[in-house]
């Protein structure tokens, strides 16, 4: 109590709070207090030291045990085969990417503020923005967004600043998770968001053109839309071309530059992140260097130091919230780079042949599976020209087929009954071997309608 | 032969024919790939061998500080030790390889984690309900901005266009407001460090949709004026949000809830251990009181009467923030450190951060100006007013000086509104022992500033680069390897 001549001081000692009782004891002392509670008086005293309801403290050994068993309620793919995708992708993770990420030195330091002790973390994010370039073929690249359904809404935000226009398209069948994310943070902005297909764009030349359009290659059911056409949108008008991807099909396929793209965003999660039920992940952002002042987020630059030798600091920084205040390109003040190292590692791993191999190894999966698909009755393909990930139509409702895979260890499909009736969006990579696929294809087979 | 090797860059080291992993091998029949023009033709990613990958990373991992090595008092950052047990947890298969869709009846034990998490970060700030979904910190405040816009349209109260901040604020604070749709009033604090009630007074009106406030505040100090600035703002009908970037001060001392606070967000980052992975990922909780509850993010977990778990959309939701439910493993971690500490562990989070500073402040308020001179909360803001005009060193010198004893800078010129400002947060997690090397260091720094100030100006000195171009960085942008520069010497 105050007044009191003891020095009061918690007396539980927790492992990570190295000071005991007594050496507490000495610090209030030379602070010059009683008791620890005099340092919280500012506090209006009726509402100081409420009760806090939680449960005591457990040791490791009992929490493990503990989590250990709630973890195991869970159905993991890997006990599963999963053929579940949609925007989240299992692939096969090297082991240097977690030994390389879980090092000290790159998981427990802070943003590079500073960057005479930070040049690992600053040489590291540069790897990862020229990757990302070299990846999606454009010419600059940030450091890394929360995701990618994030990363293509801050691209619609964007895309509004440069064109100073606060019309938007959504062009063709863009994944409902990212049209969500885009509506909550463009919701105050006064941007109008509008969905058309492509043909009816192209078709109607007297619209005013928006900010941006805003397409997904390959699309939410996984088609891969034509380039022709879409070299005819970009060129349409002066609004820019946003495109979402993905990366494991932009290590395959023609690059959005090839049809002008402005802006090109993706789900970096298939590149060496686990899926960890939907985050941390971290998204991918590239674009025209035209656009470099409107970018969000950290961005590292090269430079030299005051002896000329090289090394890398955070650049453009008058673009962001802790310089600008309310007048920033965005609120974003991480640039989630552990996350970004993960891709980073697993790109270096991978490699020039090893990406290309590894891509065409989810194609030949995929079309295999595919093809014998749509060879049972009462099941079709639903998507023409596809990579890893294809839609199918089923006899019955696909809760039901995928209760039933479910009970044979097998996690099915996302359920895109909205969009095709009994609808099922498949993804195949190089997790699945052809013993699951064969099954998961005898299983199907065996689903009939009552 | 270190820095030269050290700083080549991963295209530099490639050499054709170099593989970096091994191919699962192809066991489906080979299927006929799309014709050359839909393909692209060269894919420009280094080959290099697997052991020079792991030679290269952890070489310049070498480069950086971090909590693991140092002391990193970085104020406003909560740069406490993050327990490794977490990490373990967080790996556990059934935690770390589940899909975000799988179907709800596949998924009870990660929601279960959620649920609690939920309850424990409401029950700690005095709330009513959270979501978990902002991905960060700024994201969270941008979700508490964008439900306070949905709170009163809901009303069909639409002249409230206002939020005020005052001048301390974070960054993230007037960025994520405007980001909502608000203009922002900033208002100066007073001498004391609270916010300037006439000034306050002078700005509220039927326009002022709210209020962000940090408390404790940035300067590291309690608001005593909290309660009149609650019924300020609560009397004009505006609601307040409580940036919880420093929750670590009061975790047990006081529930934000029970003093006023409509929403509060908190870093799990920061006060719940989320290692800050030099920048991210973070993740940021949002709670709010009863009023709010309908306009939560979606989803939030709910439990129905035969205890199975679903995540729902909340009624008024103002939408999703992320394309899935928040960042799980950042979510795993808060958890498992809750749990580990318990109410005991909390209770002691609080009472360790503030001691540590305070006992910070007393030792070095000699040395260095101590702008408020009152008893301060888990950091304190000191200033280098005094010896930049003495001897012509200021704060960035005094930061700099500091990485050549091996210790991360305090957060500098920050918060704004305090001339050569260093900000120090100790953290709960270091010892006395590690507190009384840092106080003789900043004395030896503060004498050496008298004797020697070019060898503060020019540190630090043992580090792979000194102090590096910024402004060269942003006039001449060289942002990949594409466009590299050559070493000038």
């Amino acid at each position: 109590m105050p007044g009191a001549k003891k020095i009061m001081v918690n007396e539980y000692q927790s492992t990570y709070s190295p000071n005991t009782p007594k050496i507490k004891k000495q610090m209030l002392s030379d602070i010059g207090v009683d008791s620890y509670k005099n340092l919280f008086s500012d506090i209006p005293e009726k509402y100081r030291f409420p009760e806090l309801n939680l449960p005591a403290p457990t040791s490791e050994l009992d929490l493990k045990n503990e989590l250990s068993k709630i973890a195991n309620k869970n159905s993991t793919p890997g006990d599963y085969s999963s053929f579940l995708g949609a925007g989240a992708y299992r692939h096969f993770i090297p082991s240097v990417v977690k030994q390389i990420t879980s090092r000290s030195e790159f998981m427990t330091s802070y943003t590079p503020y500073q960057p005479e002790v930070s040049q690992g973390t600053l040489q590291a994010h540069f790897e990862f923005q020229s990757m990302v370039c070299e990846l999606t073929d454009m010419e600059v690249a940030n450091a890394g967004m929360y995701d990618g359904a994030t990363s293509a809404a801050e691209a619609v935000l964007m895309a509004c600043r440069v064109n100073k226009k606060l019309k938007v398209e959504i062009v063709g069948t863009v994944s409902p998770l990212y049209t969500d994310v885009i509506t909550t943070l463009t919701q105050a902005t006064g941007i109008e968001i509008s969905y058309n297909n492509i043909e009816t764009i192209l078709q109607n030349n007297n619209d005013e053109a928006p900010a941006c359009y805003v397409i997904q290659q390959p699309n939410f059911l996984g088609e891969i839309s034509d380039l022709d056409q879409l070299k005819l949108l970009s060129n349409k008008n002066n609004a820019l071309l946003i495109v979402i991807s993905e990366p494991m099909f932009l290590s395959m396929y023609q690059t959005p530059s090839y049809y002008n793209a402005d802006i090109v965003v993706a789900e970096g999660q298939p590149f060496g992140v686990s899926l960890a039920y939907g985050g941390p992940y971290a998204g991918l952002f590239a674009c025209k260097k035209d656009y470099i002042r409107q970018l969000p987020g950290r961005i590292v630059g090269e430079t030299i130091d005051s002896k000329n030798k090289k090394g890398y600091v955070l650049t453009l920084q008058t673009r962001e919230q802790h310089i600008k205040r309310e007048r920033a390109t965005s609120n974003i003040c991480t640039s989630v780079g552990l996350i970004a190292l993960m891709s980073t590692v697993y790109m270096a791993l991978q490699g020039k042949k090893g990406l290309k191999y590894l891509s065409e190894l989810c194609y030949h999966k995929s079309h295999y599976a595919a093809a014998k698909i749509n060879n049972l009755p009462g099941f079709e393909l639903q998507t023409n020209n596809f990579f890893k990930e294809f839609a199918i139509s089923c006899p019955i409702p696909v809760k039901e087929v995928n209760e039933y895979l479910h009970e044979n260890k097998i996690i099915g499909g996302y359920d895109i009954s909205n969009f095709i009736k009994n609808g099922m969006l498949l993804a195949i990579t190089e997790m699945n071997s052809k013993e699951e696929i064969d099954n998961l294809i005898t299983l199907l087979s065996q689903v009939k309608p009552l | 032969m270190k820095n030269s090797n050290i700083r080549k860059l991963l295209m530099d080291r490639s050499i054709e024919g170099k593989v970096g992993a091994t191919m699962p091998s192809i066991d489906v029949p080979l299927q006929t790939l799309p014709n050359k023009k839909f393909l692209r033709e060269n894919l420009a990613m280094p080959e290099v061998s697997e052991n020079e990958i792991v030679r290269y990373f952890s070489s310049i991992s070498q480069m950086n500080f971090s909590i693991d090595h140092n002391f990193y008092p970085l104020g406003s950052c909560t740069m406490k030790y993050n327990p490794k047990l977490n990490d373990d947890i967080a790996g556990f298969p059934g935690f770390n390889e589940i899909h975000p869709l799988q179907n709800i009846d596949t998924i009870q034990g990660a929601l279960e984690i959620m649920f609690d998490l939920q309850n424990i970060l409401a029950e700690i700030t005095g709330m009513s309900g959270t979501s978990l979904a902002p991905m960060a910190g700024a994201e969270a405040e941008l979700a508490g901005m964008l439900m306070i816009r949905a709170y009163h349209r809901n009303r069909e109260d639409f002249k409230r266009k206002k939020v005020i901040i005052p001048d301390s604020a974070h960054g993230t604070n007037p960025a994520s407001a405007v980001m909502a749709g608000f203009e922002v009033i900033s208002i100066p604090t007073d001498t004391n460090g609270n916010t300037d009630l006439e000034a306050l007074k002078n700005v509220v009106d039927a326009s002022t949709a709210g209020l962000m406030l940090t408390q404790p505040s940035t300067l590291g100090l309690f608001d005593t004026n909290i309660l009149e600035v609650v019924k300020i703002i609560n009397s004009n009908g505006g609601l307040i949000y409580g940036d919880g970037a420093n929750l670590n001060a009061i975790l047990g001392k006081v529930k934000p809830g029970e003093i006023g606070f409509d929403l509060v967000h908190s870093n799990l980052h920061k006060t719940f251990t989320q290692p800050h992975g030099g920048g991210g990922p973070g993740a940021g909780a949002i709670m709010v009181s009863d009023k709010l509850i309908d306009f939560l993010p979606d989803p939030i977990v709910t439990k129905d009467k035969i205890d199975k778990f679903d995540l729902s959309k909340p009624q008024k939701s103002i939408g999703k923030m992320g394309a899935f439910h928040g960042n799980f493993g950042a979510l795993v971690r808060a958890y498992s450190y809750i749990r580990t500490l318990g109410k005991e562990g909390i209770n002691n989070i609080s009472e360790d951060a503030v001691i540590n500073a305070n006992y910070l402040r007393i030792k070095l308020k000699d040395t260095l100006d101590l702008p408020y001179d009152r008893i301060c909360s888990h950091e304190v803001v000191f200033s280098a007013k005094t010896i930049k005009e003495k001897y012509g060193v200021n704060a960035l010198d005094i930061a700099k000086r500091l990485i050549d004893y091996d210790i991360h800078p305090p957060t500098m010129y920050f918060p704004l509104i305090v001339e050569e400002a260093l900000l120090v947060e100790p953290t709960e997690t270091e010892s006395k022992e590690t507190l009384d090397e840092f106080i003789e260091t900043v004395k030896t720094i503060c004498e050496e500033a008298k004797t020697n100030p070019n060898l503060l100006h020019n540190a630090p000195h043992n580090t792979p680069n000194t102090r590096l171009n910024e402004a060269l960085a942003a006039r001449n942008p060289k942002l990949n390897w594409r466009n590299t520069i050559e070493e000038a010497n």
